[in-house]
């Protein structure tokens, strides 16, 4: 095991930890958000006591995505120095404007929200939601603007072998940062709204905490209904885009070995890299050159095409873009079937739909992940795609320092974990039992008081 | 004055603020055992620094993002060379947020014990580690042709980088006490005020010891002070602090208190600045030292990097401010608690 396995190791599983985080947090910051304006327009107590629930759910997720954000920050300087030299001079920048546009907007009124609540206007309150919100989802823009850039580099040239910034809006607008943007933020909502959807169907199915529930249901859901419609637009765009900046990883979503005309749309096979074929394969005709050039007739490039040397794990990637492509579709039947409820006004009683949406609760999570398998596995072997090798990106590192840290990683990140479940599985059984503290916050329930609150 | 510079002032800045903000919860979490003797207590302190350490911490990654941008090189060779250390920072904050955000959801006996020693060690491990990581960088590196550190991870463990590991830790802690004595009231008031002596002679030694330490083993460093001797000016910033904080302690001027300290903080970061400029990090072999120059990124970048920090960094400053008035004042324990 070399230094470089270990820190690609290493930044699989933290990058893979973290985003767990990011999309629940941005999704429920921005139902969370609209719950407030509820609150503030209405001034329903309901509001209040939804906006107070869901809060302290998301305070916990939200204070495990930072502390393992920290180390995604870090990483790229310990364990990728030879990547930070040739990148700095253009990877650098949005990661400090996350910090000075997205960090300290979303941490400075998370701490206002968190132990001042009850000390602010309701538009305070409102406005606070908001720019968490806002925070969450400006923060996912420059970090997929750097992440953008190492998929489709722009606005650079190479001088001194490094990668010299030429024009700022280029690098920052790449061919990607838009679709995988949009595409990524779209996901977002679609986590937090089955999130929500999940837990308000477990209420409802054991007649608990039916008032919140059912409203929540109905929000979430609703989000879930145009998030999910939208996803397979935004995920058709950001498609395209990969077919024209990324043929080798397209090959590899679509376990296409050979170059063709009217290529077919893959639907499911079996690719064997050894035998460089993909067996079982079912596909429609056509339709893959029709989707990207809008011509059936379009050539669409296979993977022999590439050096073996230039070519992505096909398997790996391949799967995990079915997954993310498969789920998708049972997220389709699950919403349209939650929105017919609706509109007939069953569906806080369906138990079918509420079973359903119980156990869909946490798939798009595993989605998300399936989805940056299939990007950042696709993008192999190359760390900057087309300029440099990841092979050539590690820190000379002594191996054994890398191997200590993944063990000391796999062991607090697995602690986090366990305290994770357990006090979300906690918070809903107290909300449960009714005499729970809904109205509590977590800062507001520490028994101090902040200066000037009611005591 | 060049872009360069500028962005050498820039980080600065950033280090500094950095400091001072998260040097108090930094502080009172390394103080927290001798601060808070009862549960009730400890929810004081940590209700203290509660709604702000977040917010501290973005300083922190704010300047490592900076950093990154501006001096890549310095980013790459700094981080990779201290990689165990900054693995053992990385483990304290990652501690730190989790000990805060949950010691208050499983208030258990056991669990309490558990977080507290947790946000004690998360908030020890960096505030001795900046400094040592500081007197690493201030003694001159080891690197190689590429720039790539050479000395193993127990060279990092030298005396100079040490001492300067406790001057750091002093100083944080002299935020954390100040702090304490500015934001509580009672019996924890007391007990901070009654630390405040011992952490300030402490301070006060290390600083000189560290002073008289650093003339030894990296004499380069005064280089700029002999040739303009104006710049014997910024010590006394850390000289004015120094001296202007126990007056304040014994007046019950704890605000005054806390600036002063904060003045220590900035001043020393400042003079070992001026000192180093235009390097970031020396080197041994001089001719692979990394400057203002040699580390940069292009201008372009530097330019776009500047209109970022213009247009953004005063829209932070303006609700910073206003979180921090609304918390202004003393954190009570509520009656009756729960
Ligand atoms: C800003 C850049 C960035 C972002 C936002 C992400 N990654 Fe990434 N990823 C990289 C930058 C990167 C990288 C630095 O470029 C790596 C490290 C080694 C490599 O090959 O690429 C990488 C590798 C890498 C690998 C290993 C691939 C391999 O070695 O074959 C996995 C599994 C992931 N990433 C997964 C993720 C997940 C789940 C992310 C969601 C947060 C994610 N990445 C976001
Ligand atoms: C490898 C790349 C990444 C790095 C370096 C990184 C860095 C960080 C850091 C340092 C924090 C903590 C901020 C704080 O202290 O307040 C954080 C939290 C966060 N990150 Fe990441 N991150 C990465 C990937 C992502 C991605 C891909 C997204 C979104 C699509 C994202 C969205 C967020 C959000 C919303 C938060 C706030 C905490 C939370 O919501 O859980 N991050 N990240
Ligand atoms: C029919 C629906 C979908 C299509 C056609 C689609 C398409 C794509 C494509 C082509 C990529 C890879 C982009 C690249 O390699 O750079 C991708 C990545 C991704 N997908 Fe999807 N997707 C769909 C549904 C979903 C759903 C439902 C979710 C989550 C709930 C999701 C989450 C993600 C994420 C998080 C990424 C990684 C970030 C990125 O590259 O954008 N996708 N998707």
């Amino acid at each position: 095991m070399d230094a470089l396995f270990l820190s690609r190791l290493q930044f699989g599983l933290t990058a893979f930890f973290h985003f767990i985080f990011p999309p629940l947090s941005i999704g429920l910051a921005t139902i969370i958000a609209v719950i407030e304006l509820q609150y503030f327009r209405t001034g329903k107590e309901l509001y209040d006591k939804m906006a107070r629930f869901w809060f302290k759910l998301f305070a916990i997720t939200f204070a495990i995505g930072v502390a393992s954000g920290i180390t995604m920050e870090f990483q790229f300087g310990t364990n990728w120095s030879q990547y930070s030299r040739f990148v700095g001079d253009i990877f650098g920048a949005p990661l400090a404007a996350e910090g000075v546009f997205a960090f300290f907007l979303e941490s400075t009124f998370m701490g206002l929200l968190l132990f001042g609540r009850d000390r602010i206007s309701k538009a305070m309150r409102f406005f606070a939601s908001f720019f968490v919100a806002l925070g969450s989802t400006l923060s996912a823009f420059w970090i997929i603007v750097a992440n953008s850039w190492q998929q489709t580099p722009a606005g650079f040239k190479i001088e001194g072998g490094r990668a010299v910034l030429t024009d700022f809006f280029a690098a920052v607008f790449n061919p990607s940062t838009v679709p995988r943007y949009l595409h990524t933020v779209d996901a977002a909502y679609i986590t937090g709204a089955f999130f929500m959807m999940g837990i308000s169907a477990y209420f409802l199915l054991r007649n608990k905490n039916v008032e919140i529930a059912r409203t929540s249901m109905k929000i979430a859901l609703i989000f879930a209904v145009v998030a999910v419609l939208a996803q397979g637009l935004l995920g058709d765009l950001h498609a395209r885009q990969v077919a024209v900046t990324q043929p080798a990883k397209l090959a590899a979503f679509e376990g296409a070995w050979e170059s063709s005309s009217n290529a077919p749309l893959n639907i499911i096979g079996l690719p064997n890299p050894g035998k460089e074929s993909t067996s079982f394969s079912i596909g429609i005709p056509g339709l893959l050159s029709w989707l990207v050039y809008g011509d059936s007739g379009a050539r669409i490039q296979g993977l022999k095409d590439f050096a073996v040397a230039d070519r992505p794990p096909v398997a790996a990637t391949y799967w995990s873009y079915r997954a993310m492509i498969l789920a998708a579709g049972w997220f389709v039947v699950l919403v349209l079937w939650g929105a017919i409820l609706l509109k007939r006004g069953r569906v806080y009683t369906n138990r079918k739909f509420l079973t359903a949406a119980y156990y869909s609760m946490l798939m798009p999570l595993a989605v998300n992940e399936a989805g940056w398998f299939a990007a950042e596995i696709g993008r192999q072997p190359w760390i900057v795609h087309g300029l440099l090798k990841t092979s050539a990106a590690a820190s000379p590192l002594p191996a054994y320092q890398v191997l200590l840290s993944i063990i000391l990683f796999g062991a607090v990140y697995s602690g986090l974990l366990v305290v994770l479940i357990t006090l979300v599985r906690r918070e809903v059984r107290q909300a449960m039992t009714g005499d729970s503290e809904v109205a509590g916050v977590a800062g507001a329930g520490s028994g101090i008081s902040q200066p000037g609150m009611p005591v | 004055m060049d872009l360069n510079t500028a962005w050498f002032l820039l980080v600065g800045v950033l280090i500094i603020g950095y400091a001072i903000l998260d040097g108090f919860d930094l502080g009172v979490g390394s103080l927290y055992y001798l601060l808070g003797k009862t549960n009730e207590e400890r929810k004081v302190l940590l209700g203290s620094i509660g709604p702000f350490w977040d917010g501290n911490e973005v300083w922190l990654l704010t300047g490592g993002g900076a950093l990154f941008a501006a001096f890549p090189l310095v980013y790459a060779t700094v981080f990779s060379g201290f990689y165990l250390a900054m693995m053992l920072v990385l483990f304290g904050l990652i501690f730190r947020a989790v000990a805060i955000e949950f010691r208050n959801q499983i208030d258990e006996p056991v669990w309490r014990q558990r977080w507290d020693f947790l946000f004690f060690v998360g908030s020890f491990l960096p505030a001795l580690l900046f400094g040592v990581a500081v007197g690493n960088v201030a003694q001159g590196l080891p690197l190689d042709n590429a720039y790539n550190y050479t000395g193993g991870f127990l060279a990092l463990l030298n005396p100079y980088a040490l001492l300067l590991g406790l001057l750091g830790l002093a100083a944080f802690l002299m935020q954390g006490v100040t702090f304490t004595m500015m934001k509580t009231e009672g019996t924890l008031q007391k007990r901070a005020e009654g630390l405040f002596g011992t952490i300030w002679i402490s301070f006060v030694a290390l600083y000189l010891a560290g002073s008289i330490y650093t003339y030894i083993v990296a004499p380069s460093l005064f280089d700029n002070y002999i040739r303009y001797p104006v710049l014997y000016l910024v010590p006394f910033i850390t000289v004015a602090g120094i001296a202007l904080a126990p007056w304040a302690v014994r007046y019950a001027r704890y605000g005054t208190a806390f600036l002063a300290s904060s003045l220590c903080m900035a001043g020393m970061i400042l003079t070992l600045a001026l000192g180093m400029f235009p390097n970031w990090v020396p080197a041994v072999d001089p001719n692979l030292s990394l400057t203002i120059y040699n580390a940069a990124s292009s201008q372009l970048t530097l330019k776009a990097m500047l209109i970022i920090a213009l247009a953004g960094v005063p829209i932070v400053l303006f609700y910073t401010i206003y979180v921090y008035r609304v918390f202004k004042g003393k954190v009570k324990l509520n009656q009756g608690g729960y």
